[in-house]
């Protein structure tokens, strides 16, 4: 018998934040302009210690101006989509449930467009811009993942296939309602919005929008955190859970809220990037074991490493041109869908 | 929680105490009525029993009787509808969700597992209800857990996957669960549904000898007649919502109750222990 314990649930974050630091490093270096791997090493950990004045070079800018937000975004991003997505697992009992799949993140985009829609009519200042889309984007995925959920039901219970069926045609539908809408936005918006949409990392995110969104990933995922140990007992069914003392509907709501918030977030800035709420925990799990207390973290910093890589080679493997990020995800994420499908079904 | 038809509840500081029961199920009754509007499909008419500790009560029946209705509602999970059930002296479903987990355990038919986990994180969760949210199991929790697996015989099984034993196997380690919650009251349903002969043998012996050492009551819903003359203290008898009889199996295994009641010809006689044993025959 050997539980989990803090000295090791502390380790081993370490470890993958020291993986995350090295992916991060050599995301900075690869790109169009050539950076030295050392001069880059020396400038982060300048930093990150805030002497930023001492960065000398002339790829200063490129780098920490550029790359690097980016690369934040693209941390925050693949931390909140994976922590949403462990945590849709465990709630609803469905090792293939993810944002994405079960049409939450095109519910997010749905209002997320209907934000920038009323934002554009009412002619509000980027600021009041910057709280709506995301507020937008969380309603959307609120009442999305509450339909698809109410679709699961059969006799009170949730059924996993009926819930995947109830996913897919909402993401359907939804994509209908965004063609919709996209063509009422019309001109100059459409292509940025299309890009968007299928899942983009490359837009430059005013400053602000970053720490809401850093301040917003900390808040939800704590409190999904802190349920962590009932969504291990949620595993074997609602009503086990409830006789080994878990608060079943008190569990139910943090988790179904605080994952909406993290999905919302991720869409609002980036759109709907696809499977990362997928892969990520599931790898998480064949490293570490189904301890929420160890996935939930790991699948944070997990998401963010796979996050940034997929980043990385989105703009880089057809530079100079952009991929968008959500196509490099779809491209190893689907497949691997179809393998879990598969091997559930065997 | 209270309704006011019903009579006052004793407050939680002074819970009504009687030296010698554990388990006391007063003019209980349910109704299942799944729209308010219809009249209920199931009805589970006012019925009464008490249990010491180290009893085994066997709730029998045959399918529908409502066993596992009477089980939901002594594990506090459903409200009566009228009458209450008091465990040393509190009212069963008004304690807290986790108070109720650290005094009674409920082993339910076999469940399915989302992710698969090793047979010692799963007797683990059954020091929950001592801590929850992201606290980290301590010494002494090991230490019980451990025990519970002694006390089932499946130390070896520790480190087995959950998913790679057998139905036998898989039941010991989710009593062994139970056990690490150390409750007061043990409550099983069906138990020995997809075991073999050998291993239900095995699960009733363990259950009698936990009664008498860790001095549990056990409550067992089975339709299994033989295992229920044979190890209980006290046969609660039902028939569609019913109960016909309660008290010890010799005064309940009555040949004429139990042919109407399972609707089959059949025998009763005595062991030399006292116990009756049942013998069905053929309907032609």
């Amino acid at each position: 018998m050997r539980p989990l314990t803090l000295t090791r649930l502390l380790l081993r974050c370490t470890m993958l934040l020291g993986v995350l630091f090295v992916v991060v490093v050599i995301a900075l270096k690869l790109g169009a302009v050539q950076v030295s791997l050392y001069g880059l090493g020396r400038d982060l950990v300048r930093v990150l210690l805030g002497h930023s004045s001492g960065i000398s070079t002339d790829y200063g800018m490129i780098v920490m101006d550029i790359r690097l937000p980016r690369i934040l975004l693209g941390i925050v991003v693949g931390a909140s989509l994976s922590v949403a997505g462990a945590s849709f697992q465990a709630l609803l009992r469905n090792p293939l449930a993810d944002p994405y799949v079960l049409g939450v993140s095109s519910g997010a985009a749905v209002g997320a467009i209907l934000a920038l829609i009323a934002e554009n009519d009412l002619a509000l200042s980027p600021e009041m811009a910057g709280v709506i889309t995301p507020l937008g984007a969380f309603l959307g995925a609120a009442i999305t993942i509450a339909a698809v959920y109410l679709l699961g039901l059969r006799d009170g219970q949730i059924d996993s296939s009926t819930l995947l069926l109830g996913g897919i045609i909402t993401a359907s539908f939804l994509s209908a309602v965004i063609i919709f809408l996209m063509s009422t936005l019309g001109g100059s918006n459409l292509r940025g919005t299309v890009f968007w949409l299928m899942g983009d990392l490359s837009t430059p995110q005013p400053r602000s929008l970053l720490y809401l969104l850093s301040f917003g990933f900390l808040v939800a995922a704590g409190a999904i955190y802190t349920t962590a140990a009932d969504l291990n007992l949620l595993l074997a069914g609602e009503k086990e859970a409830m006789h080994l003392g878990v608060d079943v509907p008190r569990v139910r709501i943090v988790v179904y809220l605080a994952a909406s918030i993290l999905t919302g977030l991720a869409v609002s800035v980036s759109g709907t990037i696809g499977y990362v709420g997928l892969l990520v925990p599931h790898l998480m799990r064949l490293i570490f074991g189904s301890d929420h207390r160890m996935l939930l973290p790991a699948s944070a910093i997990g998401g963010a490493i796979v996050l940034v890589i997929a980043d990385t080679l989105a703009r880089t493997v057809a530079a100079p041109s952009d991929l968008s990020v959500g196509a490099v995800t779809a491209l190893v994420g689907a497949p691997f869908f179809i393998y879990l499908l598969r091997r559930r079904n065997a | 929680m209270s309704s006011p038809h019903r009579t006052p509840m004793p407050s939680a500081e002074q819970p009504r105490t009687n030296s010698n029961i554990r388990l006391s199920v007063e003019q209980v009754s349910y109704a299942y009525t799944p729209h308010t509007s219809q009249a209920p499909l199931f009805t589970l008419e006012a019925l009464s029993f008490q249990a010491k500790p180290g009893e085994i009560v066997a709730i029998l029946g045959p399918n529908a009787c409502g066993k596992s209705t009477l089980l939901k509602l002594i594990s506090g999970a459903l409200e009566p509808l009228s009458g209450r059930i008091f465990l040393n002296g509190f009212v069963t479903h008004t304690l807290p969700t986790k108070t109720r987990a650290q005094r009674i355990a409920m082993v339910q038919q076999e469940s399915a597992l989302l992710f698969p986990s090793r047979a010692w994180e799963f007797v683990l969760q059954g020091r929950h209800p001592y801590g929850g949210g992201v606290r980290f199991e301590t010494e002494e929790d090991v230490t019980i857990a451990t025990n519970a697996l002694t006390q089932v015989g499946a130390n070896h099984l520790s480190n087995r996957w959950m998913d790679k034993i057998s139905g036998g196997e898989k039941q010991r380690i989710i009593l062994a669960r139970a056990l690490a919650q150390q409750p007061l009251l043990l409550l099983l349903d069906e138990p020995t549904l997809h075991l073999d002969i050998g291993a239900q043998v095995d699960l009733l012996d363990s259950l009698r000898r936990l009664a008498t050492t860790n001095r549990y009551t056990v409550v067992v819903v089975t339709h299994e007649l033989n295992l229920a003359g044979e190890y209980a203290d006290q046969v609660v008898l039902l028939q569609k919502g019913k109960c016909l009889r309660v008290g010890p199996p010799a005064s309940v295994f009555q040949r004429e109750l139990l042919e109407q009641v399972f609707q089959a010809p059949l025998s009763v006689e005595m062991t030399s222990s006292g116990r009756p044993r049942v013998t069905l025959f053929s309907n032609k």
